[in-house]
């Protein structure tokens, strides 16, 4: 109550003391625009004008976009070649997995594809697998981002179990992500020449310089009591490992494509190609699909409407409200600022 | 009893100028009892026993260097909040995190961090101030007769200290000399009560005599007294000395942070030190306050810790079921997570516990639908809020050099709800400061002055114009009422310029005079160059009558321990004599006694015993003989209360020698006493002598409106606010300042319920305590049920309720409180008179806990405090009454007329911005948290969060808080002139339209389609195809980031729509979180990869050179927002809230245009409002109606 007692004694008493002198401390604030709470301020009211120009302006601006995102999306040719029942020698589609997990098997398999239009090189080669949570808590921490970035920490698994080490010693690369790395491969053949698929440069610049090691090599990998996915050569280093970067990328939906490569010939339409592939890869326990896809790319990506009608679909949208709203607004004026709109005063017992 | 409501609470007084120096008797039994236990032995500090008391240290801090830490880290995980975000952020160093702990744990420490900084800063001023203090210095006696300044904290109890003029005193002290010869000194006690005036204090006589420091050298007393306790204004002690004992009273007590005014130096002795002392011990907080507001954002709190509840489960089943089907007769599904080899967390044979786990992991992981910084930015902006409302020029009074002050800022928004203000009327609605107008002496009324309520009552009756509207004409009436002497409106040529010699009954006004210039407590100060006197008075009614005396011809000059000293003209001789009259006792006011006497002696040894007291009191104990006048008086008294005067009723009796003699011994017996019915014997005593008096007559003074009270009334009334008005004072004043101040009006059916009825009274006359309660308390009830059956059978009329103080009692009663609350509730205006402090606090409790509405209590006196404290929010008027009232205030303001501004303004803009920023708050948070776990539907539910981990912790911390807080210190809805212009627009508050339920939940509704729009667009439009011309497909990171970037655009956007005053400060926050986003990317990205992880140089190499991030930024961004956009301009143009009407106004310009303004402001004028434009209102209807019954009747 009292406890600021001593400062504002010594404050308040040359004031109430000499009453006459002048008043050098005066409590009177300080005018400012700012102080006074009237600094120079926009504000903005939803006119009718207002509304009706930010809709038509959306409008505007969201229909064109669309226009060209859709084209870009249009442009795009696309083959999508699932391939993983198909794969499947007749006599073992009932038991999938054990087909996929029988090493004996040679899983060389054979898909004719048919290019319905020109496609222009780069041609980018996918592969596409659905129902793979890539994105899975323990899947995208099953790695050890120092290990594969330098030498030096080759024996640091920490975080990769249960792919940390084996009896021989640490995985390197360790963990799951790592270990369960795609391994079907694909060979494509145009007419009877053999396209070569170019797999330089298919991951980020970014990783391969600075988050997988110049200096790192794979060591102890795969050669646990279970095998996973691929193997790698010892003797590349893990940055020039492009399919293990790619695959390390972990995707964020549970379907997702990887670039397997780039084929660097065009295509004319109706060509066909041969494309020879191992089904390696067991996606049969958890019924994941698998697909093949060659696409071309736009300024905007790979194939996808969406973008574009969704553009295209709230441009109208606005048009349709601005529309409206300049109907409504004509056809019933209402005088602003009429107060008998006002919740009290419409019952003015109700509160 | 009008002119002591403020000494209410000075019982007992400094002022006791007991003339016969009392001897010591031996009752001092209460002495070495308990509660009476301190011995301190004088000028010897280092006896074992002054040792034992604390030192003169003074700590005000709240926390000490080493309990800082636990103490404030205690405070803090008090909040259901914080002590969720503690156990998130321990769990987050489990593995059960999703995301890395430190992570987690930041924004804790940053939210924590910040509100324990600001509670050190204010900690570390608070112990500046108390070094300060503790280190100033004193002169205190070494021994052998030798003084030596010594400093503050060092002070023992027991030492002898000399504090010079015009310093404070550092300890509550004994004085025991002065360097007056009759040891008195005068000492200002401001810091403690507020009141400026100087107080006497009079050693006692066996140690006046030290006059020198030399003089201590040998001294040795031991003084007995009471131990520590807060009461200002009471001391029970004695004093050894030489083998006697002498009995201490509060007029030997000096206490700590009261300042010695006018006297040389003073020797004292200390007896309290540090925390002991009076003020220390009166140093208790004010009870907290929290406001509606924060009290629902708890519920909110809440509500959002069982949603999080909620969906944590379903996500836990999900997840449960998922991992439980991983492994099916040891056959692996999904085998690349190797549910074979599993730890807990993700085995399959004991998916339950692992869904259990995973409940807590997901807990953790959603908790970003709890804004974490919330109650930090609300902190903050109240903080800013309060500076703003102390900054307002608007609201600073230049008379009293005092701005407004918003003593706790966590009720800002309150001040935009207040349903019900009551207030106190003296000091409060008038200014307190006090004319003497009128008086009645013999029968005969004198003075000629024209009050101002009978100014308003004319204004009323008479047929007002329509442009009387505007107020101009109120202001006048408080220009051209100066008058030239202060407290001082009398005219009347009878008895001015000392005609009174003329007149029938001189001898009577010469005594009545005579009366006015000895019967007070008044202290006489000469002005040394003009000869002129002016008065120290306790109240401003006091001072009136000093000074209508000395105006009359009866100047009080002097006065000594023993007398007072008049100039008086000689009837007989017709010159002016000097008149001093022996003062024998004081007999003193106090609420109970409701008057005050002093028995003198004048020059001729006649015994006087001179009273001044209420009619109440007075009017009984007149003698048979003395009653001559009585009904003229009482007639004139009526008259006066009519005109909004207080009275007083003067008498007086001659005393013989026996009678006093007997008394005296009485009243010094009581006096003396040291125990706890003293106050009871001295009031017997004079009880018995206040007998027979002979009435002289009765003064008026007229107590003055504040400047603006009406006008301020009239705008609070039509902003739909109810006031009460709680008033000591008696019923007739009262109802006139209701007119005056427009409370009441001409055709309001006064509804009275007073126990003033002949049945009452006969009863009381045959004294059966019992009979006289419960017929009181029917007739009370009786009263309550007509007056409901009235208002409830007329609609359109307008009620007001006036209670006296008596019926109140009954009134609050528990049966019929619920009652007289409906019945209160149905009136436009409610006055209360003749109430007690302690009423006026449990009315105010009945209409907070009856109404739940939010309640404002406004007063300026001690006896307002309990109702300050009681009320929602306690306003304080720092005027002339003291500061009590101000210290137990939550806002101070230094005219009632600023309430307008506080409320209207201040109030309704705080309440709109706190409302509207809790309202983002919680919506931003649940756009964000929900991203997070629709996401989880993508990921099986296994924890992983959609974004990096700093993402999401510099999320409330740096990239959406600062709007936020601007926001809640510079949205305005409409400016401050038309917040004053449309008073209706305070309904928002009232009604708590901007805070309802289905405002909050159509926010938090908006979060929600906000975040599934964000997550919907975002993976559709970047499902697995390649999302640049290179072929790179979207991974993790370049998803995150993306839908990152478009929540932040998304609410920063959201805040530029929902701003309604954009000032720069806007446009940099909003804009600059924004911008800062794309910074830390940058930044972060940067950082090598095994820190920035899967941020790192997301942008740069990923989504910067990607035209597909920008236009889905652009697209996600846009289309999440027209929703809003489309049902905010629906509503501003179909179903406007009033301030969306007050903008329409602005807008168009029509603001000026006077007709127009009428209509809008027509609408708020209900029936049953008060206040001077309803009056006007109210006439104009009259008139139409009487021209249209006079055109039908032609």
């Amino acid at each position: 109550m009292m406890n600021n007692s001593g400062a504002s004694a010594a404050g308040s008493s040359s004031g109430s003391g000499e009453g006459q002198a002048p008043r050098r401390n005066s409590k009177r604030p300080k005018y400012s625009r700012f102080t006074q709470q009237e600094l120079p301020a926009c504000k903005p009211i939803l006119t009718p004008r207002w509304v009706i120009s930010v809709f038509t302006l959306v409008g505007i601006i969201f229909v064109p976009i669309g226009l060209v995102s859709l084209m870009a999306s249009r442009d795009v040719v696309e083959i999508v070649d699932r391939y993983d029942s198909a794969c499947v020698p007749p006599n073992m589609t009932d038991d999938k997995v054990a087909y996929a997990q029988n090493a004996a098997i040679d899983k060389t398999c054979t898909r004719i594809l048919k290019v319905p239009k020109d496609m222009d090189q780069p041609i980018y080669v996918y592969y596409q697998l659905d129902n793979f949570y890539q994105n899975h808590r323990r899947y995208v921490k099953s790695r050890n981002d120092e290990q594969l970035m330098s030498a030096k920490k080759a024996n640091d698994s920490s975080g990769c179990d249960p792919e940390a080490t084996t009896g021989n010693g640490t995985i390197v690369p360790c963990g799951l992500i790592a270990w369960s790395l795609f391994n079907d491969t694909y060979s494509f053949i145009h007419g009877n020449k053999n396209i070569t698929v170019n797999k330089h440069n298919i991951s980020w610049k970014s990783d391969r310089d600075h988050k997988f090691g110049k200096d790192v090599y794979p060591k102890n990998f795969q050669n646990g009591a279970l095998i996973g996915g691929a193997k790698l050569d010892p003797k590349k280093s893990l940055s020039e490992q492009e399919d293990l970067i790619v695959w390390m990328r972990t995707a964020a939906l549970p379907t997702f494509r990887k670039l397997y490569g780039r084929i660097e010939v065009d295509l004319k339409a109706n060509d066909t190609i041969t494309v020879t592939l191992k089904n390696n890869y067991n996606t049969y326990s958890f019924n994941g699909k698998k697909k093949l896809v060659l696409s071309t790319t736009s300024w905007l990506g790979g194939k996808n409407d969406f973008l574009g009608i969704a553009y295209l679909t709230v441009g109208g949208l606005c048009f349709f409200l601005a529309t409206a709203f300049t109907v409504v607004y004509l056809v019933k004026p209402r005088k602003l600022g009429d107060p008998s709109y006002l919740s009290w005063n419409r019952n003015p017992q109700g509160h | 009893m009008a002119r002591g409501r403020r000494r209410k609470f000075h019982v007992s007084k400094l002022y006791s100028f007991a003339c016969v120096r009392p001897k010591f008797e031996e009752d001092h039994s209460q002495l070495g009892g308990p509660g009476f236990s301190r011995v301190v032995s004088a000028n010897d500090p280092e006896d074992a026993i002054n040792l034992s008391y604390g030192s003169n240290y003074v700590s005000t801090t709240k926390y000490t260097l080493a309990t800082f830490i636990p103490k404030s880290l205690f405070e803090q995980f008090r909040r259901v909040a914080n002590i969720y975000f503690l156990i998130s952020g321990c769990l987050s160093f489990t593995p059960l995190a999703p995301y890395t702990a430190w992570s987690a744990v930041f924004p804790l420490i940053v939210v924590i961090g910040a509100t324990m900084a600001k509670e050190a800063v204010e900690d570390w001023r608070r112990s500046q101030q108390d070094t300060e203090v503790n280190n100033r210095k004193v002169k205190v006696h070494q021994g052998d007769g030798n003084f030596d300044y010594t400093e503050w904290k060092k002070l023992r109890v027991g030492n002898i200290v000399k504090v010079d003029k015009d310093e404070f005193f550092p300890a509550d002290l004994i004085l025991l000399s002065s360097s007056y010869e009759n040891a008195i000194c005068y000492v200002e006690t401001m810091n403690l009560d507020g009141e400026t005036n100087l107080k006497l204090k009079q050693s006692l006589e066996a140690t006046s005599i030290f006059q020198s420091d030399s003089s201590f050298k040998d001294f040795k007393a031991i003084i007995r007294c009471e131990d520590p306790n807060a009461s200002l204004y009471s001391f029970v002690g004695s004093m050894e000395h030489d083998d006697k004992q002498y009995p201490l009273s509060p007029q030997q007590l000096l206490l700590r942070d009261s300042k010695l005014r006018n006297t040389d130096y003073v020797y004292g002795a200390v007896i309290f030190t540090g925390h002991d002392t009076k003020v220390m011990q009166n140093a208790t907080s004010p009870p907290s306050k929290r406001s509606k507001i924060e009290r629902k954002m708890d519920k909110i709190i809440y509500l959002l810790l069982s949603a999080l509840v909620l969906i944590s489960a379903v996500g836990s089943i999900f997840f449960g079921i998922a991992t439980h089907d991983d492994l099916e007769d040891g056959k692996m599904k999904r085998w690349y997570l190797r549910p074979d080899q599993s730890k807990i967390y993700f085995d399959p044979n004991r998916a339950p516990a692992a869904a259990v786990l995973h409940f807590l992991t997901a807990m953790i992981l959603y908790g970003y639908f709890i804004p974490i910084s919330l109650y930090v930015s609300i902190e903050i902006v109240k903080v800013l809020q309060a500076i703003f409302i102390n900054q307002d020029i608007q609201m600073y009074h230049e008379e009293s050099d005092k701005p407004a002050h918003a003593r706790t800022s966590n009720l800002n928004e309150e001040l935009g709800q207040v349903d019900t203000i009551l207030s106190d009327k003296t000091g409060t609605l008038t200014c307190n400061s006090m004319e003497f107008i009128k008086c009645s002496i013999a029968g005969t009324a004198y003075g000629h002055g024209v009050t101002e309520v009978e100014r308003a009552m004319t204004r009323t009756k008479g047929t007002p114009l329509i442009n009387e509207l505007d107020d101009e004409d109120h202001e006048e009436n408080h220009v051209d009422a100066k008058s030239a002497i202060k407290g001082f409106n009398f005219e009347d040529r009878r008895i001015m310029n000392q005609n009174w010699v003329n007149e029938p009954h001189a001898d009577a006004i010469q005594k009545f005079f005579r009366l006015l210039a000895i019967c007070h407590t008044c202290i006489p100060e000469a002005d040394k160059d003009s000869g002129k006197i002016s008065y120290e008075a306790e109240s401003p009614d006091e001072a009136a009558f000093v000074i209508a005396a000395r105006e009359l011809g009866f100047e009080f000059y002097q006065r000594t321990q023993t007398s007072i000293s008049l100039h008086e003209l000689d009837p007989m001789s017709g010159r002016t004599v000097e008149r001093s009259y022996r003062l024998l006792n004081i007999l003193e006011f106090s609420s109970s006694r409701k008057r005050m006497s002093v028995i003198v002696q004048d020059e001729e040894g006649k015994l006087l015993l001179l009273s001044k007291g209420a009619d109440s009191v007075m009017f009984e104990r007149l003698a048979k003989n003395g009653r001559e006048f009585e009904e003229k008086t009482k007639e004139h008294l009526n008259e006066y209360a009519d005109a909004g005067l207080r009275t007083l009723v003067l008498a007086y009796r001659e005393l013989d020698e026996e009678e006093y003699m007997t008394f005296n011994k009485k009243f010094m017996a009581a006096k003396n006493l040291v125990s706890a019915d003293r106050d009871e014997k001295i009031e017997e005593a004079a009880d018995m002598i206040e007998r027979d008096l002979i009435l002289l007559g009765a003064t008026a003074v007229e107590d003055k409106l504040q400047v603006g009270v009406p006008e301020c009334i009239d705008k609070l009334a039509q902003a739909g606010i109810k006031i009460w008005v709680l008033t000591g004072d008696k019923m007739e004043t009262a109802i006139n300042i209701g007119f005056s101040c427009s409370l009441l009006r001409q055709g309001m059916n006064q509804i009275i319920i007073t126990l003033e009825t002949p049945e009452i009274i006969g009863l009381v006359k045959s004294g059966n305590k019992d009979a006289i309660a419960k017929a009181s308390k029917d007739s009370v009830i009786h009263q309550i049920r007509e007056g409901r059956k009235l208002i409830s059978s007329s609609s359109a009329e307008s009620f007001a309720l006036i209670i006296d103080g008596k019926s109140l009692t009954y009134a609050l009663e528990d049966g019929v409180k619920d009652m007289f609350l409906q019945l209160a509730i149905g009136c436009a205006s409610v006055i209360c008179c003749r109430s007690s402090p302690i009423q006026k606090a449990l009315v105010t409790r009945l209409v907070k806990t009856g109404t739940r509405k939010v309640t404002l209590a406004i007063g300026d006196g001690a006896n307002d405090v309990g109702m300050l404290q009681e009320a929602d929010i306690g306003v304080g008027i720092s005027g002339a009454e003291g500061m009590q009232a101000v210290m137990s205030s939550d806002v101070a303001i230094a005219q009632f007329r600023f309430l307008e501004r506080l409320l209207l303004v201040h109030g309704h803009w705080c309440y709109r911005r706190i409302s509207s920023m809790i309202c983002y708050f919680f919506y931003k948070n649940i756009t964000f948290g929900l991203t997070l776990f629709l996401f989880e539907a993508y990921a099986s539910f296994s924890g992983q969060p959609a974004y990096n981990d700093w993402f999401m912790s510099f999320y409330n911390v740096f990239f959406t808080s600062l709007p936020v807080i601007a926001l809640g210190v510079f949205d305005q809805d409409v400016s401050a002139r038309f917040c004053l212009k449309f008073p209706m627009l305070y309904q928002e508050g009232v009604q708590n339209v901007l805070f309802s339920w289905t405002r909050l939940l159509s926010w938090m509704f908006n979060g929600i389609l906000n975040a599934i729009a964000i997550l919907f667009f975002c993976t559709s439009a970047f499902q697995h195809q390649a999302f640049r011309k290179g072929g790179e497909v979207v991974g993790f990171e370049v998803l995150g980031a993306t839908m990152y970037t478009c929540v932040v655009w998304v609410v920063n956007c959201q805040m530029a729509l929902s701003v309604s005053y954009f000032t720069l400060i806007q446009h940099i926050f909003i804009w600059g979180g924004v911008a800062l986003w794309y910074l830390f990317l940058l930044v972060y990205g940067a950082i090598i990869p095994t820190i920035s992880t899967t941020a790192f140089m997301v942008f740069v190499e990923a989504l910067a050179p990607a035209p597909s991030y920008w236009i889905v930024t652009l697209f996600v961004v846009l289309a999440t927002l027209i929703p809003y956009f489309a049902f905010a301009a629906i509503q501003m143009r179909f179903f406007p809230m009033y301030h969306n009407m007050v903008q329409w106004i602005r807008l168009e310009g029509r603001a000026d245009d006077p007709e127009y303004c009428q209509v809008v402001r027509q609408r708020s004028v209900r029936p049953t409002t008060v206040g001077v434009s309803a009056r006007l209102d109210k006439v104009s209807q009259l008139i139409t109606r009487k021209v249209h019954h006079a055109v039908h009747s032609l």
